[in-house]
């Protein structure tokens, strides 16, 4: 219907240039192509500029860690999120996605990570299948049972699949989590989508079920279908994309081809720019176990760890989503129970029932979610900072404003936080000094232990440092620190101990001046091709090529599995 | 981007409405004072300003228990039926059990207590939505108290289904409740005032307070702090049922009978002053003060409009228009508020 070489945008002009782009299927017409794709929220630009073009029969892999921009980019591809800016052409044509139903009219298809979200329980499975039909006002208003029996029989059969229409007529609420993965792809399919978006599409699926999708998607590739898989899971991208591109920070950091250089990608999206780099210049070695955790299960199928935390050191704990960090941080501070294992603080036995207790005992968290979980909107600092120590800053309940203000003076000068006042609303912060007075409000607790989860999403350097400064601090007065994250750089920055974590267990313990940059990213891979990594049992399956690498490190882990205690002393002097 | 010129006027229109949210509803209250002053001679007097007060007391005392509520981030509608179970349950101790009115109040407080407990029940430990739980509860309420009295009115000195009559009647002591004064200020409004001040030194001066707020503005941020979540949710509830009972204790002795309908209006008036207070003076919460000062628009509003003689039928209607205007002040202005707050700080 139109000729690809000839865009029809002049913005499309100047696409495909910079990057480290390699085209294998050059010259293949485009399906869907993307020019200067933009996405801001508020003064924050989430996705900048973005140009990339998906070509059909062609499964690309989206990569990048926590608020790399890729849900961003999959919601404007999707129509999601119609505020975009930038261009994104199907066929050569440019359009504008304006919803969900206009994008699948269009050929986008997208299949979310949630796979409940994507059935509507009560309706029957035909109906799910066909649910596009009932949003539709072409369609005729009246429902028919028939119809819906046959149209969800032709959809299905694209994927192979001959459901009875005993199970037809069932509620999709009582199928198995891989079935109704299998009706919302179906569903996706209907009416031939020219791009396919799948975003974690494994995540809840076992080994089996995963390799009957992987077999549809490398069908549906042979019929000429443009893949987009958003995945964490290395294992699986090495066995079906033909294409990774990795998304830091909003932007392309790098788009290639098979065969992959696994180190390359994780620096692409681990690492921050060179330029930034700012290595941690003193190592210390701190002595006294703060805090020590004995077998504990992280996730539900995971080996117990154990981990010794001392004072006077930054312990930086590496993980990639889904690899146990959060849960560690809400073990110790008293959010969830371990299954199994033990907790001990300062020698004796810990057991927070919940966070007051941990506070109460010396153990402080920074959460993960800075506005969900961290800031009283509308507050003032003073307020905002006060919060835990409402009991300390009050006669017989009263509040005595004078120790809250005083508290929160110290807090906003010890981090030179940037505000009017200690009277501001924290609304009218940037997000760095946000996070410098949350960071600030737990260190002021003068705790034992303070666990920092993913401390520097969306802070900017300065802050970053004057954050890290403040631990280094800490630690030299003997307390115990740990900073939790995803960022290979940030842990390099502020750590004196680095333990690299994947899929709930501990695959690298050195101190930072043992190691570098290369090292730990090879931990991750290490650790990817044993296990399969974060990304469950069924990867070697695939990866059959990773299969010698597998036994080999997991036969080093072996040991670890074991309830005995890491100890950074277990590991060679470098 | 705007240019610096579009900027400088749309901050002086935000400051415009920043304005009218923060002083709108005074200056409406104060503009219907003042008309009625002016026009109405009998409206001046101290006789009715206490008046005023005393008759709106109840609202207001309910209304102080709807804010209470809001605070950590919940609703009570069960505030209204709670009131009028105060009443009956208040009249059947006394008349049918034949008890002091000391007693009286005491089952009546336990009472109040105990369908907050219900409501906390509910809505913290069973999750039941809100809304839904004190919907529920209000109903099981209106139905208990209809069990209790057998569906009747209860008055002194009344004949019951035997033939005999009813042992006990409204004693004087618990009449005074609405009839007796402290010099020319009425008890009623004593307890009001009382209850008004508490409730403000709760909220805004001690910790409990600021914990019941933080509850309200993020709760897993107030968790995560340290702050026992479920049972400042739970308290809130408590206190917002001892107050609609101390608010059915007027009622009742204003009544001086066990009136079934007593309290079926009271609701609606309840959640009115209590929303008025979150938008007055752009406070954006719900707060002691400006829950009275609803409370007080609503008593000149009501007294002033029956003494023009305006027909009572129309007084909802009024009462109606003031309560959107203050949704809009506190829901739809005053986001530009904070735009405005935004913009001072980058001029200062």
């Amino acid at each position: 219907m139109s000729i690809p070489e000839v865009t029809t945008s002049p913005a499309t002009g100047d696409s495909e240039g910079g990057g480290r782009q390699v085209a294998s299927l050059a010259g293949v017409p485009e399906v869907v192509s993307l020019t200067g794709l933009s996405v801001a929220f508020g003064s924050n630009l989430v996705l900048r500029d973005v140009t990339l073009a998906f070509r059909p029969g062609e499964i690309t892999a989206l990569l990048g860690a926590n608020g790399a921009g890729k849900s961003t980019m999959i919601k404007a591809l999707s129509g999601a999120n119609p505020r975009y800016q930038g261009t994104i052409a199907i066929d050569g044509t440019t359009v504008h996605l304006s919803s969900p139903v206009q994008a699948k009219a269009r050929g986008i298809s997208t299949v979310h990570q949630k796979v409940a979200d994507g059935i509507v329980p009560g309706l029957s499975v035909a109906e799910n299948v066909t649910l596009d039909d009932l949003a539709s006002a072409a369609r005729h208003p009246l429902r028919s049972r028939r119809a819906a029996l046959t149209n969800a029989r032709a959809a299905l059969a694209t994927l192979g699949i001959d459901w009875p229409d005993s199970v037809l007529v069932r509620d999709a609420a009582d199928l198995s989590i891989s079935d109704a993965q299998l009706l919302i792809l179906a569903r996706a399919l209907r009416g031939t989508p020219r791009l396919l978006i799948l975003d974690e599409p494994t995540s809840a699926l076992t080994a089996s079920e995963a390799d009957r999708l992987f077999g549809v998607l490398r069908a549906l590739r042979t019929n000429g279908l443009s893949i987009v898989y958003v995945s964490h899971r290395f294992g699986e991208i090495e066995a079906l994309a033909d294409r990774v591109v990795v998304l830091r920070d909003g932007v392309v950091k790098s788009d290639t081809v098979r065969p992959f250089e696994w180190h390359e990608i994780l620096h692409d999206m681990l690492g921050r720019a060179t330029n930034l780099e700012h290595p941690h210049a003193i190592t210390q070695r701190g002595s006294e176990v703060v805090a020590r955790v004995t077998g504990a299960t992280l996730l539900p199928e995971s080996a117990p760890l154990s981990l010794a935390v001392r004072g006077g050191e930054v312990l930086g704990i590496l993980g990639l989503i889904g690899a146990g960090k959060s849960e560690l941080a809400e073990l110790l501070a008293g959010l969830r129970k371990a299954p199994a294992g033990t907790l001990e603080l300062a020698g004796a036995p810990y057991a927070p029932k919940r966070p007051s207790d941990a506070l109460r005992a010396g153990v402080v968290l920074v959460p993960e979610d800075r506005q969900r979980q961290s800031v009283l909107p509308g507050w003032s600092l003073i307020q905002n900072i006060s919060l835990p120590y409402l009991r300390e800053t009050s006669v017989f309940g009263m509040l005595v404003r004078s120790r809250e203000t005083e508290r929160a003076e110290t807090v906003i000068a010890s981090l030179d936080v940037v505000t009017k006042g200690a009277e501001a609303s924290i609304d009218d912060l940037s997000g760095g000094n946000q996070q410098k007075v949350v960071v600030g409000r737990w260190l002021s607790a003068g705790p034992k232990l303070a666990i920092l989860d993913e401390p520097f999403r969306g802070v900017d350097i300065a802050a970053r440092r004057e954050i890290g400064a403040r631990l280094g601090t800490l630690a030299t007065s003997g307390a115990a620190a740990i900073v939790l994250s995803s960022d290979v750089d940030e842990i390099l920055e502020v750590a004196d101990r680095i333990i690299v974590l994947v899929a709930g267990e501990i695959v690298l313990d050195v101190y930072s001046d043992q190691t570098n940059r290369e090292a730990l990213v090879a931990a991750f891979l290490a650790a990817r091709s044993g296990s399969g990594a974060d990304s469950g049992s069924h990867i070697g399956a695939d990866a059959s090529s990773d299969g010698d690498a597998a036994t080999a490190t997991d036969s080093e882990r072996g040991p670890r599995g074991t309830d005995a205690p890491v100890f950074p002393t277990d590991f060679p002097e470098a | 981007m705007s240019s610096p010129s579009t900027l400088i006027s749309a901050r002086r229109g935000e400051r415009v409405s920043a304005f009218v949210v923060k002083w709108g509803f005074i200056a409406v209250t104060v503009a219907l004072i003042l008309y009625f002053v002016i026009t109405l001679p009998n409206f001046r007097t101290v006789d009715n300003v206490f008046g005023m007060l005393k008759f709106v007391a109840p609202t207001a005392i309910a209304g102080l228990g709807v804010a209470l509520a809001m605070t950590v981030g919940g609703i009570d509608l069960s505030v209204g039926a709670s009131a009028g179970f105060a009443v009956s349950v208040a009249a059947w101790t006394m008349v049918i059990g034949n008890q002091v009115g000391g007693v009286a109040v005491i089952v009546v407080l336990i009472g109040g207590l105990a369908i907050g407990g219900l409501n906390a029940l509910l809505v913290v430990v069973a999750r039941v939505p809100d809304l839904l739980a004190t919907l529920t509860t209000m109903f099981v309420i209106v139905g208990l108290k209809l069990l209790i009295v057998d569906g009747k009115s209860i008055s002194s000195n009344m004949s019951l289904a035997d033939g005999t009559t009813a042992p006990g009647k409204f004693t004087a002591d618990f009449l005074a409740l609405d009839r007796g004064s402290v010099g020319p200020i009425p008890i009623p409004v004593i307890i009001l005032a009382a209850l008004t001040l508490l409730m403000w030194v709760l909220l805004e001066r001690t910790r409990w307070g600021r914990a019941l707020f933080a509850v309200g503005a993020n709760v897993e941020a107030a968790r995560l702090a340290g702050i026992r979540v479920q049972l400042y949710r739970t308290l809130a509830y408590m206190g917002c049922g001892l107050l609609a009972s101390i608010a059915g204790l007027l009622l009742a002795a204003r009544i001086g009978q066990g009136d079934v309908s007593a309290g079926n209006s009271l609701l609606l008036d309840a959640m009115a002053v209590a929303l008025v207070g979150v938008s007055v003076l752009g406070i954006g919460r719900p707060n002691a003060w400006g829950t009275l000062l609803g409370a007080v628009l609503i008593a000149v509003m009501t007294t002033g409009f029956t003494m023009a003689g305006l027909p009572y039928y129309a007084q909802d209607f009024g009462k109606g228009i003031v309560l959107l205007v203050a949704m809009l002040f506190s829901f739809t202005l005053s986001r530009k508020r904070t735009v405005l707050t935004a913009g001072s700080t980058s001029a200062s």
